[in-house]
């Protein structure tokens, strides 16, 4: 029965491992789309420790995504997507902002990123 | 006149603001032969912003020439490091402001000007617009054994002064003995103020790296609207106020948003710098209606 109940417990850590593995390596992909002034979304949440792929787009002129917390900079070209991974170490709220000037409410072009534990 | 009586002066004369006593060099001897000398530094003028952070902005320029023009002791020369102009998407109306800009502060009194852009100016159009009607967006001058070196950090939409511009710079540094008193203009921030803000250069620590032998540097620049002043190593930063609108102190607040209108004006104004072996600055209100 002891031996019985032990492998039992064993093999269920083994495969709960590996379901927390799997979900720790599969990558979540969120969408964001830019333009004079604004990201949408401009608000977007994650867990911390779980892998994502930003997919950035611009629907007018070259726009920027930096998020200094994470040292992510990326120019984001009308006509193409710009994929960003990140995995978040930290919970707390970080803010993004375009980083390349594009006219008169640039300085207004920001989100925020909340990780949660 | 020595530094400390001109801001005595300048107090007495009810122009004066708060003034910054530190020594700004170095403090270390100096070889040059630098004289006591003066000058202005305006910064973040604007013009042809139009809203509710600065109900007056049409009159404030006009009133900052009119404070600067009544100083007894006018200055050498007159600098503006940066957003003379609100930017506009309109490349017909950026180069209208300009002009206007341009006819506004040929009031003043002091006809040796130098001009520099800052974003608004220049990042929509790689300063072309600027260039037209105000020339170089960088380049050097000496002032009676000071070496002054106006950069250009916002022609690159991206903040950067670019490898071009660094090769130039340390070409001009090469020329300068390791203690000549060095004034460097800009429009950003060379250090990280607020990266998540945008108060950076994107390359600006090459720069400093650049600047770093030299043992009396100073960087005067503007972009974010208040004073601050800052240590990257002996090098000292101050940044000047603006005169459209101020805003929050870095991290003060959620969003760099301006400050609520004040019809006083406190947080607006342009600066006296003088310089002999050491820096000082005098912040000047405006005070002209």
């Amino acid at each position: 029965m002891y031996r019985r109940t032990m492998v039992a417990l064993l093999i269920g850590s083994a495969v709960g491992g590996a379901v927390r593995l799997r979900a720790a390596e599969q990558p979540v992909e969120i969408k964001i789309s830019a333009k004079k002034f604004e990201y949408h979304p401009d608000k977007v949440t994650v867990k911390v420790g779980q892998p994502v792929i930003l997919v950035l787009t611009s629907e007018d002129r070259i726009h920027d995504f930096k998020m200094p917390d994470f040292g992510i900079r990326t120019d984001i070209v009308p006509g193409q997507e710009t994929r960003v991974s990140l995995t978040p170490d930290k919970v707390g709220t970080f803010s993004f902002h375009c980083d390349v000037f594009c006219g008169d409410g640039h300085e207004d072009m920001e989100g925020t990123l909340v990780v949660e534990a | 006149m020595q530094d400390v009586d001109r801001r005595d002066f300048l107090k007495l004369a009810g122009v004066a603001g708060v003034t910054f006593t530190a020594g700004l060099f170095a403090g270390r001897p100096v070889s040059a032969q630098a004289a006591d000398f003066h000058f202005v530094q305006f910064s973040d003028t604007h013009w042809g912003y139009s809203g509710a952070a600065n109900p007056d902005a049409e009159h404030t320029l006009e009133k900052a020439v009119a404070t600067v023009n009544g100083l007894a002791q006018q200055p050498d020369f007159i600098v503006f490091t940066g957003d003379l102009t609100h930017t506009t998407d309109d490349a017909k109306e950026r180069r209208a402001r300009m002009k206007r800009f341009r006819e506004i502060v040929s009031a003043l009194r002091v006809k040796d000007v130098r001009f520099m852009p800052g974003e608004h100016d220049a990042s929509l159009d790689k300063g072309e617009a600027f260039k037209e009607f105000f020339g170089a967006t960088h380049y050097t001058f000496d002032h009676k054994g000071v070496h002054f070196i106006a950069l250009d950090n916002v022609s690159d939409p991206a903040a950067k002064l670019g490898d071009e511009q660094l090769a130039w710079l340390a070409a001009d540094l090469k020329q300068r003995k390791p203690d000549d008193q060095i004034i460097v203009l800009t429009h950003r921030p060379l250090f990280d103020l607020k990266p998540d803000w945008d108060w950076t250069t994107a390359d600006g620590a090459k720069a400093i790296e650049l600047l770093m032998p030299y043992s009396n540097v100073v960087v005067l620049y503007g972009h974010i609207h208040q004073e601050n002043h800052h240590m990257t190593g002996h090098i000292a930063h101050h940044a000047a106020k603006s005169l459209i609108f101020p805003l929050p102190a870095p991290g003060s607040q959620p969003k760099r948003t301006p400050l609520p209108y004040d019809a006083a004006m406190p947080g607006l104004g342009t600066r006296d710098v003088t310089v002999a072996q050491k820096v000082s600055l005098v912040e000047l209100p405006v005070t002209k209606s």
